[in-house]
């Protein structure tokens, strides 16, 4: 039986039973890699030898011991390349040190295996903001991965992972989960430690599972969570077992269906499937609630002033002078580092740095940046009077099935206006995951459709109780 | 609408940020859509909203202080691009005239 296609909990049971070693896991995995990733671009590298090597050291007693994870190419393992998907790091670069999450997985058992792609420093929902290669859609190869953290989407869909971690700025983990038909679960802010991952947008950057199941994404969450003194917005609270809350049910439970969030826009296919996976969920017990979130429709102006903003201020770093490109033979420090950025940074950087400086910039800072700030404090507010009356809302994650391959080239808006649903979970620090719920048919293609389950800020036992039950319940 | 105006050529100066001749209009042309785009925030009545900077509240959070292994001197250069004598080399930054 093939094991890289099996879960993370039933990989533990057989690891318990010593039916298989962990080293078996790393070697089918590679083998799937080899044949697959030349076509799937899924990954950027993986280091096999140092896999072996940890496969052999690790402590099969640990909640995670011998399951390879895959990380998203902006989150630092010593010892490995953390390129962001950018020509920047092209000339090599090793990380120097561990992030908290790497520690943490590795504490718990965990082998770091393979260098997903993802569009350059996150920046992007497609992945073909990459530099360094293109990543295909497993389940539709004519379509997108989605993106930011395509990559890792593209190798659990395509069992070149058993898991793999993405960073979510707004929508990174759960838009290409729902493309690729995976689980994907951006947690609450300050719920897992960012220290250590390529900082985009600090105040609204998060790193999270992404997985085949909602059980694996609990059993991931579980070692990830917790605080840091290493990063100060990480939140000193109890780690809850998240595993236990997965044979909840849904009973009583109430959802929340936004209004705005079903409305013009979203494909009536779509709808379809989620309003459907809605009807279900209710026949279990839960009540379904018509909620409004009237300031949703100013999250993406909202998000594109305040993301770019603070990339503008974060990618200051990378000026040619500690690690990345430096430009050749530059005739003071100024043309160093202007020269070093631009041979560094692909399009989309350079125009979220542009649009970043401009809302920071003098005369323009109050009338951008401020009242960016201002219209979040009415997002989180709408979040905060709905949960109220609900425990969870009910959404599409993205408004259309994944577009096909460079559909978007030169309108990047296009695809900014795609990150509607998922970018308000950013912008208010709620927990929220996409869990497959259909698919649609196009020309031969059955393409992934994602549901999005949000709860409250540190709910995140609420999405796996009604995640997990969807499982059960979807057929 | 504002009276707002991005000359992409300026802004990306002050970025530290050398775009060719072809990026220039490109980038003019992407940016005037998306900042189009953006300007509806303008019309928002946000009277006596506060500002949000972060989801939750961040306090001056510290840690114990104690001593951790640090990267090291060779840990800390090994991927600065050009270096000397154990450190990293910059052109002249001071003018000496």
């Amino acid at each position: 039986m093939s094991l890289c296609t099996a879960t993370i909990a039933t990989l533990r049971q057989r690891l318990l039973a010593k039916e298989i070693s962990p080293s078996e896991i790393v070697q089918d995995l590679a083998k799937n890699i080899e044949a697959q990733n030349e076509t799937l671009g899924a990954y950027l590298s993986w280091d096999l030898d140092a896999a072996l090597k940890a496969a052999d050291e690790v402590d099969l007693s640990a909640p995670l011991g011998g399951i390879p994870i895959a990380f998203k190419d902006n989150i630092n393992v010593k010892g490995q390349p953390c390129t962001c998907a950018s020509r920047l790091f092209e000339g090599g670069y090793t990380a120097p040190y561990n992030a908290t999450v790497t520690h943490k997985l590795t504490a718990a058992g965990a082998i770091p295996f393979g260098r997903a792609n993802m569009d350059e420093f996150a920046m992007g929902s497609s992945t073909e903001n990459s530099a360094l290669r293109r990543t295909l859609n497993p389940q539709a190869p004519r379509h997108i991965p989605g993106g930011s953290s395509g990559g890792s989407a593209s190798a659990v869909s395509s069992h070149m992972a058993i898991a793999a971690l993405g960073s979510d700025t707004g929508g990174s983990i759960r838009q290409p989960a729902s493309h690729c038909g995976i689980v994907g679960l951006k947690p609450s802010y300050g719920r897992v430690s960012r220290y250590g991952l390529v900082a985009f947008a600090s105040s609204l950057d998060q790193i999270g599972p992404m997985t085949k199941t909602v059980e694996d994404a609990a059993l991931l969450l579980e070692s990830l969570a917790g605080t840091d003194g290493r990063d100060s917005t990480c939140l000193d609270a109890e780690v809850p077992s998240y595993t236990k809350a997965l044979h909840k049910g849904v009973k009583g439970l109430k959802i929340g269906l936004p209004t705005e969030y079903f409305g013009e826009g979203l494909d009536p296919r779509v709808k379809e499937l989620v309003m459907n996976a809605a009807k279900k969920l209710e026949k279990e017990g839960a009540e379904l609630v018509e909620i409004s979130l009237p300031n949703s429709q100013h999250a993406v102006a909202t998000y594109y002033i305040i993301a770019p903003a603070e990339a503008s201020s974060n990618l200051s770093r990378f000026d040619g002078v500690r690690y990345g490109n430096r430009a050749e033979e530059p005739r003071d420090m100024l043309d160093l580092y202007s020269r070093s950025r631009a041979e560094g940074f692909g399009s989309e950087v350079k125009r979220r740095i542009i649009l970043g400086t401009y809302v920071l910039s003098s005369g323009y800072y109050d009338a951008y940046y401020t009242r960016a700030q201002k219209v979040r404090t009415l997002i989180q507010q709408d979040f905060t009077q709905a949960f109220e009356q609900v425990d969870a809302i009910l959404s599409p994650v993205s408004p259309t099935p994944p577009r096909k391959l460079e559909e978007a080239k030169e309108d990047p808006l296009k695809d900014y206006l795609a990150d509607i649903y998922t970018i308000s979970a950013n912008l208010s620090g709620i927990c929220a995951m996409s869990v497959p719920c259909g698919t649609l048919n196009e020309e031969g293609d059955d393409l992934p459709i994602g549901l999005q389950i949000m709860a409250p800020h540190l709910g995140e036992e609420t999405l796996f109780q009604i995640g997990s039950t969807w499982e059960k319940i979807r057929g | 609408m504002s009276d707002a105006c991005l000359d992409v050529k300026y802004v990306a100066d002050l970025a530290r940020l050398e775009l060719s001749h072809e990026e220039i209009p490109h980038f003019q042309s992407q940016l005037d859509k998306v900042l189009t785009h953006i300007e509806q925030i303008l019309s928002i009545d946000v009277d006596g909203v506060e500002p949000t900077s972060y989801p939750t509240p961040v306090y001056d959070r510290v840690r114990q202080d104690e001593a951790q292994e640090g990267f090291g001197q060779e840990g800390a250069l090994k991927n600065a691009p050009d270096q000397t004598m154990g450190q990293i080399r910059v052109p002249k930054v001071v003018d000496a005239s």
